[in-house]
């Protein structure tokens, strides 16, 4: 129940990109077809998926203040390496990241073209990031970093893809000339953010 | 009849391109065309094939709204009179005293919302579109009678620019713009379209009956602590299942009555202007939300009173069929696809439930739900039709493969 609360409050309530705007650059740029959103959606599904737990361990077990007590030595145990949270975090992510970049061009070229300068981006999302950051700032145990990790990705995924079938739909607008492109979406994404705030606020 | 002809075909030439006022041309084109049928036909979307077009439709709504519009009327001026003890009070004097409070309104949102619909209409030369009356119309229904004016000009704004006009007018707004310009103001101006107090109206320093709180069934039901029973809350709050349907209370001007919106509805689909697959799906998604409730209810008595409603109290409490008869069938926001109809009808069915019992947030998720699914819309048809173009092709695959 715990956890389905956690899933339930990733994904809606407080989306990641919705709520916090964090992910914006590939969300805004990448939304303009709606497979290859669905590409980019799973990506970071994936990529969020795996290095959240794996950023928990390095930061449960190497870098947390006292981390190091399970190796028995007292000058370890006193250390605080938290410092080095960003980098170690940032680091995992990009071989996460390579890791999906070399499945994709094996298995899926189409889609890997089509994501093109974007996928070794997700490097630098925010939101992958934020999920690491947002880990450690809440205090989750493992299996809550791995819950929130996948539904803090999959709420990405909902918010991009619906995006990009909007957006397919706001190709027949008739849109004022300064708006169109980039600042319709943005107008758009502050109306999306309205309706998901339908969820604000629920607890199960 | 012969006479406003004559004199729309004298100005005429003033309006066409080369003439004095040719700027203004889409408001003569508006007054032309509210009252006559002009030869024309529609050039943007949506487009329907039928000897129908954009402004029979919108008429039909407004039609379909008139019934709702004098019950709120008059249950406004009843509401009113009743709470501060106007002596000897008859059905007239309800009725003109709900005018009273509900023209301004109505007035204000028109007022507001033409100007801004005239601005656009003249600077980007499109043509005055019939469905803001329907917008304007929508947007007051589902205000609190007793909502300050400047808001209800600031919502329609926000509603009519942000909502409709920036992606192009009528037929390209993605969210329905009398929603969004109610979602504006929940969020901007909570304190006058959310709580006990904003419902009737109440004069100021007046005499005001014994016991009277103002709440709404739904705050009702929400505050019942887990254990209680929430019919037996409501029936001590006033409210049974019949008054309820009658709608002789505190709410939205037009969400109250069950009986005008029944006739709203059967015009809608009797016209075929509304979507039956959109209302009959809402209604299925609220019994199954309301059933799954039941079930949890039953399941974990300590979790909330509210989760034992039955569906048929559900149905006729808050805002939920006035949202999902004129709201939710908005033939531009909503899904296109018969099938994605369904689809979204029963998913906004759904969240209402979810949202009324386990968001403490919220006491009515009619409003949200709709706006959230109008954001999935698209994605609802884009899944439905490649659902089908890939049905389509695996079928044409096995009838070349059994021929050849």
């Amino acid at each position: 129940m715990e956890l389905l609360n956690l899933a339930v409050k990733a994904i809606f309530v407080e989306n990641i990109v919705l709520s916090f705007f964090l992910g914006m650059c590939s969300f805004l740029a990448l939304s303009k077809k709606v497979e290859t959103a669905t590409g980019l959606g799973i990506a970071v599904v994936f990529v969020l998926t795996m290095t959240t737990p794996l950023n928990w361990l390095i930061h449960h077990f190497l870098l947390q203040d006292g981390a190091l007590a399970w190796t028995g030595v007292a000058s370890l145990a006193r250390l605080d390496l938290s410092f080095l949270n960003f980098i170690c975090f940032i680091a995992v992510i990009a071989s996460a990241v390579q890791l999906v970049e070399m499945t994709l061009d094996r298995f899926f070229p189409a889609l890997y073209n089509a994501l093109g300068i974007f996928l070794p981006l997700i490097t630098v999302n925010c939101s992958i990031l934020g999920g690491s950051l947002f880990m450690v700032e809440r205090e989750y145990n493992l299996s809550e970093a791995t819950v929130f990790g996948f539904s803090a990705g999959f709420g990405f995924f909902l918010a991009i893809v619906s995006l990009s079938a909007i957006r397919k739909k706001l190709r027949y607008s008739n849109i004022p000339p300064g708006l169109k492109g980039l600042g319709i979406t943005f107008i758009m994404t502050g109306l999306m953010s309205i309706g998901f705030l339908c969820f604000s606020g629920i607890s199960l | 009849m012969k006479f406003m002809m004559n004199h729309l075909e004298k100005m005429k030439p003033l309006f066409k391109p080369g003439g004095k006022l040719e700027k203004l041309y889409p408001l003569f084109e508006a007054q032309e065309t509210f009252m006559f049928t002009p030869p024309t036909v529609t050039k943007s979307s949506p487009h329907i094939r039928d000897a129908n077009d954009m402004k029979r439709t919108m008429i039909t709504v407004i039609f379909a709204l008139i019934p709702c519009i004098l019950f709120g009327m008059y249950n406004a001026g009843r509401q009113h009179n009743i709470v501060n003890m106007v002596q000897n009070a008859t059905l007239m004097t309800h009725l003109l005293q709900g005018a009273l409070l509900v023209m301004p309104i109505i007035m204000a949102s028109y007022v507001a919302g033409g100007i801004w619909e005239v601005l656009f209409a003249v600077v980007r030369k499109h043509e005055i579109n019939e469905g803001f009356l329907v917008t304007g119309m929508l947007f007051p229904l589902t205000l609190p009678p007793t909502i300050p004016l400047w808001q209800v000009a600031v919502g329609i704004s926000f509603g009519v620019i942000i909502g409709k006009e920036v992606f192009g007018g009528t037929g390209f707004n993605v969210l329905n713009p009398a929603l969004t310009a109610r979602a504006f103001l929940f969020f901007a101006y909570p304190q006058q379209i959310s709580g006990d107090s904003v419902w009737t109206s109440v004069v100021k320093g007046g005499a005001i009956m014994d016991g009277f709180s103002g709440a709404t069934p739904l705050a009702i039901a929400a505050q019942v602590p887990s254990g209680g029973n929430v019919i037996e809350a409501l029936r001590e709050g006033g409210f049974t299942w019949m008054s309820m349907f009658g709608g002789l209370e505190g709410g939205s001007i037009g969400e109250t009555g069950v009986i005008p919106i029944l006739i709203g509805a059967a015009i809608l689909i009797i016209t075929g202007v509304g979507a039956w697959r959109i209302m009959a799906g809402g209604v299925l998604g609220l019994f199954i939300g309301s059933t799954l409730m039941n079930f949890v209810g039953n399941a974990q008595p300590e979790f909330k009173a509210f989760t034992m409603l039955p569906f048929h109290y559900h149905l006729v409490v808050g805002s939920f069929l006035f949202g999902i008869v004129f709201m939710a069938t908005d033939p531009v926001s909503a899904s296109a696809t018969n099938a994605g109809k369904w689809v979204y009808g029963s998913l906004i069915g759904l969240l209402t439930i979810v949202i009324r019992v386990t968001n403490p947030a919220y006491p009515e998720g009619v409003m949200l739900s709709i706006l959230f699914m109008n954001v999935m819309a698209p994605l609802i048809d884009h899944i439905v039709v490649s659902l089908h173009v890939k049905r389509r092709a695996s079928y044409l695959r096995r009838f070349s493969r059994a021929k050849g």
